[in-house]
């Protein structure tokens, strides 16, 4: 019997292993990681009949194509793309069975950013501190999938689950966000302008952070900030004034002040936006 | 003291000085393993502590007067020594500014205990406070696109050790061999928060 993998033929420019992250370790400086969208990664997952934990290929802008050495059920979510299997066109965000030696295709992202591929068992690469996820600002876990790699699949599988309705790709352009903890560090004007604000998502924006361009947000206060503790949607704004939305692999400690938290619900926003977006900003 | 919500799942408690932030991580991890207190992740910062992944942060922010923030002498954590040599690129630069002589830096970063105020930058990267504070040293200007692991610096009121290979602006004033981060290891790192340092003179590769 073949051993269960994936052997990947081609992959698109950033490809990489995701499941929930390692969070825990953030005062050792570990970055928690983990699919930036995370609703459309456990429901890939269920999909397939994972664990919500099992890890998927996040694929930024899609393109990757792959050839199963085993028969699995797989599931395309996230960023909408074309998906074809052994050449024929199959249907985005449903479970789809794949024969043996099949080759599974995403095609170009036609919304959002990132498309999730689950397969039956999970992506099985060894976990490092507890989680597969490749960590782009520390390093840790997984390379970057690339040409020529097999993944292991691993083999815990249960039936899939029926899911009635496939969300879409979210397309709200709005992102909403708590004010703190450093709101008081910029002007009261700017602080007061950040709704109906609008920005341009940057092309420099990855998996660390959102970058916005806009109305720069101006501090009241010319001191340093000592470094402190980071979350997850954390509105960043360095001198410039350009707010930075962290995401999974964002620093564990940070020296800008944070003006706001982005809601966990929009986080997924945040993963499916893309450069040249325009997104606003709404104070809850 | 003080405390602020951050977003709907964090609180970020504010201390008067590193001590205080020693006392309430201690606090925390009690009451975490106490049941007390059920959160994702504890993170010291320089003068503050992040409680993250709370579920209800508003009956946390309601109990915090309950916290006992005394630090006792027996809760000093562990003390770790690392062997290092003095020989860093900026030893010469950083005595300079400093105005003493080389033997006078390193002899002052030796004679000093320092402790694990918080890590940050990259996995296992440790910011040791209790630098003396004619040791202070701006960043460099330009930082290095590549600092060795192990690279002992300085910057601002802290000094730290690179874990492994990576850009930086700390002034390097040493070097040592010891692992200070593996993940096969538990914890991973050997510089966690809390844990006191000593810098000895010795073989950096043995």
């Amino acid at each position: 019997m073949a051993e269960r993998s994936l052997e990947v033929l081609r992959a698109g420019p950033q490809v990489t292993v995701q499941d929930l992250g390692r969070t825990g370790r953030a005062h050792l400086g570990v970055p928690r990681s983990g699919a930036l969208d995370g609703p459309a990664h456990r429901l890939a997952n269920r999909l397939v009949g994972n664990d919500e934990s099992a890890a998927t290929l996040e694929c930024l802008g899609g393109q990757l194509t792959v050839r199963a050495r085993t028969a699995v059920t797989i599931a395309v979510t996230g960023a909408r793309v074309p998906v074809a299997v052994a050449g024929r066109q199959r249907e985005w965000g449903n479970a789809v069975a794949v024969p043996a030696g099949a080759e599974v295709e995403l095609g170009v992202a036609t919304q959002g950013l990132r498309a999730y591929l689950a397969v039956s068992g999970g992506i099985a690469v060894e976990p490092v501190l507890g989680s597969r996820s490749t960590d782009l600002l520390s390093g840790l876990g997984p390379d970057v999938v690339g040409e020529g790699d097999v993944l292991p699949v691993g083999d815990r599988v249960r039936s899939p689950v029926p899911v009635e309705a496939v969300p879409a790709p979210p397309v709200s352009r709005v992102l909403r966000m708590r004010l703190g903890p450093r709101d008081d560090w910029f002007e009261r004007a700017c602080v007061a302008a950040l709704t109906g604000s609008a920005y341009v998502v940057g092309s420099d924006s990855n998996r660390i952070g959102l970058r916005l361009e806009g109305e720069p947000i101006r501090r009241r206060r010319d001191d340093e900030l000592p470094s402190e503790g980071m979350v997850l949607g954390a509105v960043q704004v360095p001198p410039s004034g350009q707010p930075v939305v962290f995401l999974h692999d964002h620093p564990t400690t940070g020296g800008y002040p944070v003006v706001g938290v982005v809601l966990a619900e929009d986080l997924a926003t945040c993963a499916q936006l893309r450069p040249g977006d325009e997104v606003t900003l709404r104070v809850v | 003291m003080e405390a602020r919500l951050v977003g709907d799942h964090a609180l970020l408690l504010q201390c008067s000085g590193p001590d205080e932030v020693r006392a309430a991580y201690a606090e925390a991890r009690r009451r975490q393993d106490s049941g007390e207190l059920t959160c994702t992740d504890v993170v010291p910062g320089a003068t503050t502590l992040l409680l993250d992944g709370l579920r209800e942060p508003g009956s946390v922010l309601g109990g915090l007067a309950d916290w006992s923030l005394e630090v006792a002498g027996e809760d000093a954590g562990p003390l770790v020594e690392l062997s290092v040599t003095y020989d860093g690129p900026d030893l010469e630069p950083v005595a300079k500014h400093c105005a003493m002589d080389v033997d006078e830096v390193v002899r002052r970063h030796r004679q000093t205990e320092f402790v694990v105020a918080f890590c940050g930058f990259a996995p296992g990267f440790a910011y040791l406070s209790g630098l003396p504070e004619e040791l202070h040293v701006p960043r460099r200007e330009s930082p290095r696109s590549t600092v060795p692991s192990g690279s002992v610096g300085l910057a601002g009121a802290f000094t730290g050790v690179y874990p492994r290979s990576s850009p930086g602006g700390w002034q390097l004033i040493a070097r040592t061999g010891e692992r200070l981060w593996d993940a096969d290891r538990d914890p991973p790192a050997l510089l966690t928060p809390g844990t006191r340092v000593r810098f000895v003179d010795g073989d950096p590769d043995g």
